[in-house]
């Protein structure tokens, strides 16, 4: 295997302050750190929402220490005036409020000589790890100026200071601020009067790289997780029973899916485990229900045995794997993309299944709602590879467009003559019997069964319905959703990725491009079954590819050299969670790639 | 005429057993102390794993006090280690009375929530010592327990002093905005 | 190691760890493992022939924080792990530790069973009603009106009762404790502990953070009035009818426990292949 072996990424060179400083900025990043109490988190919830006022693009990234509540924490939030799902190489602003344990991040907000740090001086000195990145410093001193407006909160003044540091008018983070109260009238003047005491310190703060304002883009936005939008994009396509077990990072989708399920007339029920879970969606789709289940790797694993019953007696369900650090128990609150290889062969015996991955926070819906409609249609399991850093984290998306993609089952009519559950077609399609539905009645089985759903061991009947399993996943036109390709279509490299890293390996093949260094981009969306031809035709006049992901074992490029012949040598980068990928360091791969 | 209800006396220990020597009754002053100093100490640590450093010091200190009143008693009474500690259910709740008990604190408590807390156990180990005053038999008991009694009253007057000196908690002082975090 | 230390008695500082638990501050938790390190104390085993075995949550964090052996397992396993080390090592003592979603959830079909085959292990569950590290989600023991996000308006089932459960599929000791009499709970572990065969105890242990009402439980947690019974029907009326907050033993019952013997002799390995031979 040829793999890029990569430098840990350094500081970028100092620039001019004052010219990086001046005018627009293609993206700002942002970072609120804080512990116990401080708020960061609701700051950078807010900070978020009045920027997508504002008329800017941005995403929200959180992280904390092990506590439930009072531990430290960081909102690591990046705005920006085209859609934003990447974190940057750098942060531009760290604002902490105090330091408690706020070191405990040093290499998830890298900072460089261009950064600004603010932090409140009587909280003690910054951090070394962070200083020693050569950023400035601004004192402002939060607590006093909160002290200062009776009944307010710390994180307000903050939120002033980073949301006027950023260039966001102060209309917009009033508004963000009023929308969002919930409590008592008074305390509101409190907070709105330290949110605007931040505002007006903010002035006092020069040299940080400020977004220009824009006019706000036409059209509809939203403000949402990955987690909330898969959920939506699961009742969009049809599912209206779900059994739930919950599991970090998988919780939130299976509780924005509860009452909203419920509004639209469908049911979730929370199981005693995984293999209750997916034995219950399996029982509710053959009922003629389409059905789904939400979980992390260790649910995924208990699954296994479920998902193979849903393979042999052909119901179709959706399985959301939200990937988090693994293998095992892992880093439950972290992303990895290390579910790969499990996602696609991890069955007993030949079990042909549907694997697709979102590209991004915006594409957990569709690539949801298509999942579904692929279950529904195909009359199979298909897993949906989430992960954590889409499915918790929140972005600013234009409203995803509406798409004529509900799942629709292919139905046994009523007195069918000779009916037969599993009958060999052409497409390898059966009509499916809903119970209820008189003069075809039949008993779906996990052992190998002859087309009329009896048990047998024969060969004959075990090569036919194996076929027919197969043949139904790769015979279907899965359309252009099943890879977004981009880039130079001249270029004869190609670099192909899928998930949460699709954005970060965008910009780095932007920047490479900038430069003058041309390649084509595949980010796939259909890791399973493979699609020869429509690879091929993405590759063509391609002479090697470079496959990036997050992971340790290098999953998906030994996935692809397995199912596809791909041109000349192919080359890896890879590396595990927690850390995301970042433009840069991709952007760094693909050049030594280039330029061995 | 109906029959006469006989009315049990309350026990004056609430229902634990009293000492019958000075020796039981030194022992159980002690375990007062070691577990009252044990308890500020595990409280400490929590404090501090949830970054409230300045709780966690204050609980250290008081800690600290209670392992000197430990040691003082350990030397009035000429013992080099601990002696075993007390039968079943000398006290009268769950715990000993200067203990704190594990769920009265929070994460964003101030230090005059924590000067509350010790004022609090403070006056319900004078009280205890107080009752076994007025309701032992045994002369050398009832001595040491006006003795004790007298330094708890001088503790919580310390401790009330320490609190004139303290910022008060404001309103709002439990109000944490962020949500609780996943784990596992 | 030098004799006078190895002839000084432990203490329960002998049994805890250097690290710090990450509990929220007030949860009853602490407690337990302070009831722990006193039990293992009473007892004087030394640290590094016990092992704590658990599950996945808050309270399955525990082994880390005692200095005897830990295993920190997936979710809800915990007792069929525990089974094949105590059979396996029948030498060591081993406890099972874990919570109520962990233990009567997911780990439901292995409480059943680990109550029937009745191996000398020690089971506790630190019981508060809820998922706490998953942010607040029904476990069996919720009670069915407590409204959440994941079941809004609650489950309306209705909540597991462990402790018949137990008793029924035949563990030999069964005991209720309170995180909030940590003394009274060493001395449920300790005897649990000494008792043969599976002894379950189940400690109410508050969630500061999710159950906050749960600090009530103090009020409600009473010594139970009877002492404990020997006959299983005596025990199964008893608590299926208590209040939920009798305090004690309530049952420890003489069922032999899973035979852990091994043969005294064993044979050499070629023995065995006396059998194929022509």
């Amino acid at each position: 295997m040829h793999a890029i072996a990569t430098k840990s990424p350094k500081a970028a060179p100092s620039p001019d302050r004052t010219a990086a400083a001046r005018g627009a900025s293609a993206s700002l990043s942002i970072a609120l750190a804080g512990s116990g109490g401080s708020g960061v988190m609701t700051a950078g919830t807010l900070l978020l929402d009045a920027a997508a006022r504002a008329g800017f693009y941005g995403l929200m990234v959180r992280t904390s220490g092990p506590q439930i509540r009072g531990g430290e924490a960081a909102a690591l939030v990046r705005l920006a005036h085209t859609p934003v799902a990447t974190l940057d190489d750098r942060f531009d602003l760290l604002l902490a409020i105090d330091w408690q344990n706020v070191n405990r991040f040093v290499d998830e907000i890298p900072l460089s000589a261009a950064s600004v740090i603010v932090g409140d001086p009587d909280e003690g000195a910054v951090p070394d790890v962070y200083t020693a990145s050569g950023a400035r410093y601004a004192p402002q001193p939060f607590k006093k100026m909160a002290k200062a407006v009776p009944g307010c909160w710390t994180n307000m003044v903050a939120l002033g200071v980073a949301g006027a540091l950023a260039g966001l008018p102060r209309e917009a983070l009033e508004a963000a601020l009023r929308e969002s109260w919930k409590r008592a009238d008074e305390k509101l003047a409190a907070n709105l009067a330290a949110l605007r005491a931040g505002m007006d310190a903010a002035g006092g703060i020069d040299d940080v790289r400020r977004l220009s304002l824009r006019e706000a883009p036409a059209g509809k936005r939203w403000l949402v997780s990955g987690n909330e939008a898969a959920g939506y994009g699961a009742i969009r396509g049809g599912v209206r029973f779900v059994a739930a077990y919950p599991i970090t990072p998988a919780t939130e989708l299976l509780e924005w899916m509860a009452p909203a399920l419920a509004k639209v007339g469908g049911s979730l029920l929370q199981a005693e485990d995984e293999l209750a879970s997916i034995n219950m969606i399996i029982g509710a789709s053959y009922g003629g229900v389409p059905s789904l289940t939400a979980t992390a790797g260790p649910g995924l694993a208990l699954m296994t045995e479920g998902i193979g019953l849903a393979v042999s007696a052909e119901v179709p369900i959706v399985v959301v794997d939200v990937m988090r650090g693994g293998p095992s128990t892992g880093i439950p609150a972290k992303s990895e993309q290390s579910d790969v290889s499990f996602a696609v062969s991890g069955l007993p015996g030949d079990a042909p299944r549907l694997v697709v991955a979102p590209t991004s926070i915006a594409d957990c819906l569709e690539t949801t709602q298509w999942a579904v409609h692929l279950a529904e249609a195909l009359q199979a399991p298909v897993i949906v590879l989430s992960d954590q850093f889409m499915g918790q984290s929140r972005a600013v998306i234009d409203r995803p467009a509406d798409v004529e993609l509900e799942g629709r089952r292919l139905t046994a009519a009523a007195n069918t003559p000779d009916y037969k559950r599993y009958r060999n077609t052409e497409t390898g399609v059966s009509p499916m019997a809903i119970p209820g539905t008189p003069g075809v009645v039949y008993t779906a089985d996990g052992l190998e069964h002859t087309e009329a759903g009896v048990p047998s061991s024969q060969s004959r009947d075990h090569r036919l319905q194996l076929d027919k399993r197969a043949r139904k996943l790769l015979a279907y036109d899965y359309g252009e959703r099943w890879a977004d390709v981009e880039g130079d279509p001249d270029a004869d490299a190609a670099v192909i990725t899928f998930g949460s890293t699709t954005a970060a390996v965008r910009e780095a093949v932007a920047r490479v491009a900038a430069g003058g260094v041309r390649v084509r981009l595949l980010a796939l969306r259909l890791l399973a079954p493979a699609q020869p031809e429509r690879l091929a035709a993405a590759l063509a006049g391609v002479a090697r590819v470079l496959v990036v992901e997050q992971n340790h074992g290098a999953q998906l490029y030994r996935y692809l050299r397995s199912v596809y012949d791909l041109p000349g040598r192919a080359a890896s980068f890879h590396r595990p969670g927690p850390l995301p990928l970042r433009p840069g360091e991709v952007a760094e791969a693909i050049l030594a790639w280039r330029n061995p | 005429m109906s029959p006469r209800v006989r009315r049990k006396a309350p026990a004056a220990n609430g229902g634990g057993a009293m000492p019958r020597t000075l020796t039981e009754f030194m022992a159980q002053a002690l375990v007062m102390e070691v577990e009252a100093a044990q308890r500020y100490i595990d409280l400490a640590d929590a404090m501090e794993t949830h970054n409230n450093r300045e709780v966690a010091a204050l609980f250290r200190k008081m800690a600290a006090i209670e392992g000197k009143h430990a040691e003082q008693i350990m030397r009035e009474m000429g013992w080099r280690e601990t002696p075993a500690p007390p039968g079943k259910r000398v006290w009268e709740g769950f715990e000993a009375p200067e203990t704190t008990p594990v769920d009265d604190v929070h994460y964003l408590m101030t230090p005059y929530h924590a000067l509350e807390l010790a004022l609090a156990a403070e006056i319900r180990a004078e009280r205890f010592f107080a009752r076994l005053v007025e309701a032992t038999t045994v002369e050398t008991v009832r001595r040491a327990a006006r003795e004790l009694r007298a330094e708890e009253e001088e503790h919580v007057a310390l401790i009330r002093a320490w609190m004139e000196k303290v910022e008060k908690p404001g309103p709002d002082w439990a109000h944490d905005p962020d949500p609780a975090r996943y784990l596992d | 190691m030098n004799d006078a230390l190895a002839c000084a008695p432990p203490t329960p500082q002998t049994y805890k760890s250097s690290y710090k638990p990450i509990w929220c501050p007030g949860c009853g938790d602490f407690s337990v493992l302070s009831s722990v390190t006193k039990a293992l104390a009473m007892i004087a085993v030394p640290p590094e022939k016990v092992a704590v075995v658990s599950g996945i949550g808050c309270s399955s964090r525990i082994p880390a924080y005692t200095t005897c052996y830990g295993f920190h397992g997936v979710h809800g396993r915990a007792l069929a792990a525990a089974t094949g080390l105590k059979v396996a090592r029948p030498d060591l003592t081993v406890l099972v530790a874990g919570g109520d979603g962990d233990g009567y959830s997911i780990g439901g079909n292995h409480f059943l069973h680990a109550c029937r085959r009745n191996v000398d292990l020690t089971y506790v569950v630190m019981d508060n009603h809820v998922y706490g590290m998953t942010k607040g989600q029904p476990s069996p023991t919720t009670e069915p009106d407590w409204d959440s996000k994941l079941s809004p308006g609650g489950t309306g089932v209705r909540s597991f009762h462990p402790l018949v459960i137990a008793l029924a599929s035949g563990a030999n000791f069964v005991a209720r404790a309170f995180s909030g009499d940590p003394n009274g709970t060493a001395e449920i572990i300790a005897q649990a502990i000494r008792h043969p065969g599976f002894s379950f105890i189940e400690i109410l242990s508050p969630c500061v953070t999710f159950r906050p009402e749960q600090r009530d439980w103090k009020n409600r947690a009473h010594p139970a009035p009877v002492t404990a019974t020997d006959d299983p029907a005596r025990a199964a009326r008893r608590i299926m009818t208590d209040d939920g907050f009798n305090i004690g033993v309530l049952y420890a019952g003489s069922r032999p426990p899973y035979p852990l013997g091994r043969t005294k002799v064993p044979v050499a390995v070629a023995e065995l292949e006396a059998e194929f031979a022509l």
